[in-house]
């Protein structure tokens, strides 16, 4: 017969997101708790980041991804967490069952109180962007070649074009640079970077890595393993210019081309997903549209911060541990939601809806821009009226904004909250 | 030197399903690859179709021998156990023209006696296919038509004339073949194998390998001509029911929109004429990419290209005179060219090798069956199509088939081990890709990669860094930390 258990909260995936939801459940007084890990060890992809930057919010100091994921490892074998590593998750249903899967218990049933969602996010492929080619050996993703690199140990290649400038392919610029590969340049076939300020200057421009902008790959090279990759320009409307084509010889291609939301399993649930991040719709405590159903971390849109992804699943684990220690006949209150809007210039905005019912003081808006605006400000607005601009020097794609809100702000009554970037004249 | 009855020279679908016949009789058979997989050429990239038959001629080979093939499938599929869909097709018309064609379609089927074969109104293909362009105003639907994995047919047929006795040569690529009154002695770089008789199966090289024995002779000419394809991720399942074509024209059959054997969507291909020795050349093009875009949207409305998670190319050998070549050679005894075999080949490969089969026996009445002949091929373990219960039960038997691997398609270490250790096994990446899908979903082996390598390596006893993609020279790894690299 199949074995079913039952937990309070499950917290799938045991990177950052699910680490700290997990802890902060644990704290918040849920006893029953398990965190289902698909690989080996805990910590998700902090532990192939052995670069520092980490911890500068959350810590006051800067670690490495590995020294980072350490401390919430410790925390949470205080105790009061059950781990289960190696196992996937086959199947989540929306009344929150699981049916998962290892090599020591075989299938398991789990019955949740609540869940949440840590699973993270996967590279975008080749395929995804669809370069032309052959398909030979040396093409990988720049996240697959840090894990090859730092946690196995082998080189993938000496001559390297990476295509992407994400804070991955910035980062691997520099590791692949410090064990004695050339890298050639990295392409971005925007005009502007999509990694963070400080990558660029440290990854890059200290090791004289030409960044090559507006530029992509439009032909690979080589039968067997990669011998060429051919780079050319594109214009506004990022199609390539002919006449600009140069050749790089080189046996590598690495892409940093985004990263996507991994959402197979909140599918299988009947979440909605947001089609601009790729994520849940969440609402400001991040439950989904599934009730008792939450999510957390890069699962929801895609960070640049570890620190804001610890923040925002510390959010997560105190709501699903209130909606595990409410009493379960009581049935949620009548919400009156608050729907946010990505106006002019703003690509999205998190949490996409806002529970007036259960707003806290305030509530921490997250979006990204559409483009690079140098002195702009964020105008926000409720039901179309302003309530809050604030200036920013600098604005981009790259750099995740954050706003709070005091709910002091929000008119109540107000269905709307549209943010949009105001060009100054 | 190792002497057999039969040499096969090309282990695609047609070479492999033809050892597996000939193991119905008591012959030693063995089977030639250049490449160092089973499958790497024409059979690795293709539609992935069992067409109707329809589309040939009545009077063609290739007419013929689709209708048999096709035929065929259902219990090739069973005892080969690949999957395999008979999930119908559409011949979308857009104008009286194209409905003109569809009548002649019509007709040649019936000569053909393809069952169910039938024109539907617009309304009707509407409802079958509900994101079919509003031009659509008739449609030739053919139930017989499926879907199935080529290179799975290949793999499995190939297994299964092993499992029979049949033996598998990789990396042999016959370079030149001496001939006797009695034999021929097929030699490549570093060992050669003679047979008594020849059968050639070499896809688009199979021009040059009949040139080494034809002498001065006129021979026929293969082109290779390429065709491209988008293959999106399974969340784009559902987007279509049936395999669904534009009306065919002289290049061929059209850009088709079809779903997968295993839930993805493929769309192409295109067709574009190659010089003759461009028998490589199956590298995408950005014009051309754009093209099958540009078609497939001529025939379906709102197809989900951002879901695209590979595009590829591949090549297909097309004779001159259009239609199959099946037939012992009238020059040379004891070599039977199957030469051109483009589309439909794949359908009718089941019949190509029964029409091979009985030829040879023709001309070699003293041939014995093999009364030991097993067509069954031990079935494939695959969790993700079990039951929790009988995963359950297999996980307790060998926990292998509880450690998940390849999360996209929920690929076990169990399943990839057997993909290794089976007769014609996986021994690189992209061949334990195609024989238990690791790393053929959406994130394209990104964080199963380095998991495969690592399992192919402790089983066959050798480095992660000789661990290779495809080919020869396809290593993945350039060494280790610290020791600096290869080049």
């Amino acid at each position: 017969m199949r074995k079913v258990i039952h937990y309070e909260l499950v917290v799938i995936g045991g990177g950052p997101g699910g680490l700290a939801a997990a802890v902060e459940a644990r704290e918040s007084g849920v006893k029953s708790i398990a965190v289902i890990e698909r690989d080996t060890e805990l910590g998700g992809i902090l532990q192939q980041c052995i670069h520092n930057g980490f911890g500068l919010t959350e810590f006051k100091e800067e670690l490495t991804g590995p020294e980072y994921a350490e401390r919430f490892i410790r925390e949470l074998e205080r105790g009061g967490i059950d781990v289960m590593l190696n196992t996937m998750v086959m199947e989540l249903h929306h009344d929150r069952r699981l049916v998962v899967t290892s090599a020591e218990k075989g299938i398991t049933e789990i019955h949740a109180g609540a869940v949440i969602l840590a699973m993270g996010c996967r590279e975008r492929t080749r395929g995804a962007i669809a370069i032309p080619g052959t398909r030979p050996a040396g093409v990988m993703t720049a996240g697959t070649a840090q894990r090859y690199i730092n946690v196995e140990g082998y080189r993938v290649g000496e001559r390297v074009v990476i295509l992407g400038s994400g804070d991955i392919g910035l980062i691997m610029a520099r590791r692949l640079t410090l064990e004695g590969a050339k890298v050639l340049a990295v392409a971005e076939v925007m005009p502007f970077s999509g990694g963070l300020m400080r990558n660029i200057v440290q990854c890059l421009e200290d090791y004289e890595i030409p960044l090559l902008l507006s530029h992509t790959v439009t032909d690979i090279i080589g039968r067997d393993r990669v011998e060429g990759v051919v780079l050319q320009q594109v214009d506004e409307k990022l199609n390539p210019i002919p006449g600009t084509e140069k050749r790089y010889e080189c046996d590598t291609l690495l892409l940093s081309v985004g990263l996507i939301p991994e959402n197979e399993l909140s599918r299988m649930a009947g979440i909605q997903i947001d089609p601009m991040t790729r994520g849940p719709r969440v609402n400001e405590q991040m439950e989904t549209s599934v009730p008792g159903i939450f999510a957390c971390g890069n699962v929801v849109h895609v960070h640049d911060l570890v620190d804001f992804v610890t923040e925002e699943s510390r959010c997560a684990g105190r709501a699903a541990a209130q909606k595990v220690l409410a009493k379960a006949e009581v049935a949620d209150p009548p919400k009156i939601e608050i729907q946010t809007i990505a106006g002019t210039g703003i690509g999205y905005v998190m949490p996409q809806r806002i529970t007036q019912a259960g707003a806290a003081d305030r509530v921490t808006l997250m979006m990204r821009v559409k483009k690079v605006y140098k002195g702009a400000e964020i105008s926000v607005s409720a039901d179309d009226r302003e309530i809050l601009r604030k200036p920013f020097g600098h604005l981009a794609p790259g750099e995740m904004v954050r706003l709070d809100l005091s709910s002091g702000l929000v008119p109540s009554g107000s269905r709307t909250i549209g943010i949009e970037v105001i060009e100054k004249q | 030197m190792s002497t057999y009855d039969v040499a096969i020279v090309g282990a695609g679908v047609i070479g492999t399903t033809i050892a597996r016949e000939l193991m119905h009789y008591d012959l030693k058979v063995v089977l030639l690859e250049k490449g160092d997989d089973v499958a790497v050429g024409t059979t690795k990239a293709n539609s992935a179709i069992v067409h109707a038959g329809y589309d040939a001629p009545s009077h063609t080979l290739k007419g013929q021998l689709n209708v048999l093939g096709n035929a065929m499938y259902d219990a090739l599929s069973e005892e080969l156990d690949v999957p395999f869909k008979r999930i119908g097709s559409l011949v979308i018309a857009r104008d009286a023209s194209e409905t003109a064609t569809l009548e002649q379609l019509l007709e040649n089927g019936k000569r053909l006696h393809i069952p169910g074969l039938e024109i539907i109104d617009g309304a009707r293909a509407h409802e079958m296919e509900p994101h079919l362009s509003g031009k659509a105003v008739a449609a030739l639907y053919a139930p017989s038509a499926g879907i199935t994995e080529p290179w799975e047919v290949a793999v499995a047929a190939c297994e299964n004339a092993m499992d029979n006795g049949a033996e598998l040569k990789l990396g042999f690529e016959v370079l030149t073949i001496d001939q006797t009154a009695e034999s021929f002695t097929l030699n490549a770089a570093e060992e050669s194998v003679k047979a008594k008789w020849v059968i050639n199966a070499a896809g688009v090289y199979a021009d040059q390998i009949y040139r080494m024995v034809a002498g001065e002779r006129e021979t026929f000419k293969i082109t290779p001509r390429r065709g491209q394809y988008y293959l999106l991720d399974k969340e784009a399942g559902g987007f279509v029911n049936h395999v669904v074509f534009p009306c065919p024209g002289p290049m061929g059959k059209g850009v088709l929109i079809a779903p997968t054997a295993h839930g993805n969507v493929i769309i192409g291909p295109d067709s574009q004429n190659l010089s003759e020795s461009d028998k490589e050349a199956t590298e995408t093009t950005s014009d051309r990419l754009a093209y099958v875009k540009a078609s497939a949207a001529s025939l379906m409305d709102d197809i989900p290209f951002h879901l695209n998670i590979t595009t590829f190319a591949g090549l297909r050998g097309e004779p001159e005179g259009d239609d199959f070549i099946i037939e012992a050679s009238a020059e040379v005894e004891r070599f039977i060219n199957v030469a051109g075999i483009k589309s439909p080949g794949l359908s009718a490969a089941p019949a190509i090798a029964v029409r091979v089969a009985e030829t040879i026996k023709a001309l070699m009445p003293s041939i014995k069956t093999n009364p030991a002949f097993n067509p069954i091929r031990r079935p494939r373990i695959r969790l993700a199509e079990m039951t929790a219960e009988e995963r359950d039960a297999q996980i307790e038997k060998d926990p292998r088939f509880g450690h998940m691997i390849c999360r996209c398609e929920m690929i076990t270490e169990g399943e990839i081990v057997d993909a290794i250790h089976r007769n014609a096994g996986g021994r690189t990446l992209n061949g334990i890709k195609r024989r238990a899908r690791p790393g053929a979903g959406r994130c394209q082996g990104g964080f199963c990669g380095p998991r495969v390598m690592e399992i192919l390596a402790r089983e066959l006893s050798c480095d992660v860094t000789d661990i290779r993609q495809e080919g020869k020279e396809s290593v993945i790894l350039t060494g280790k930390m610290g020791k600096g690299g290869r080049s």
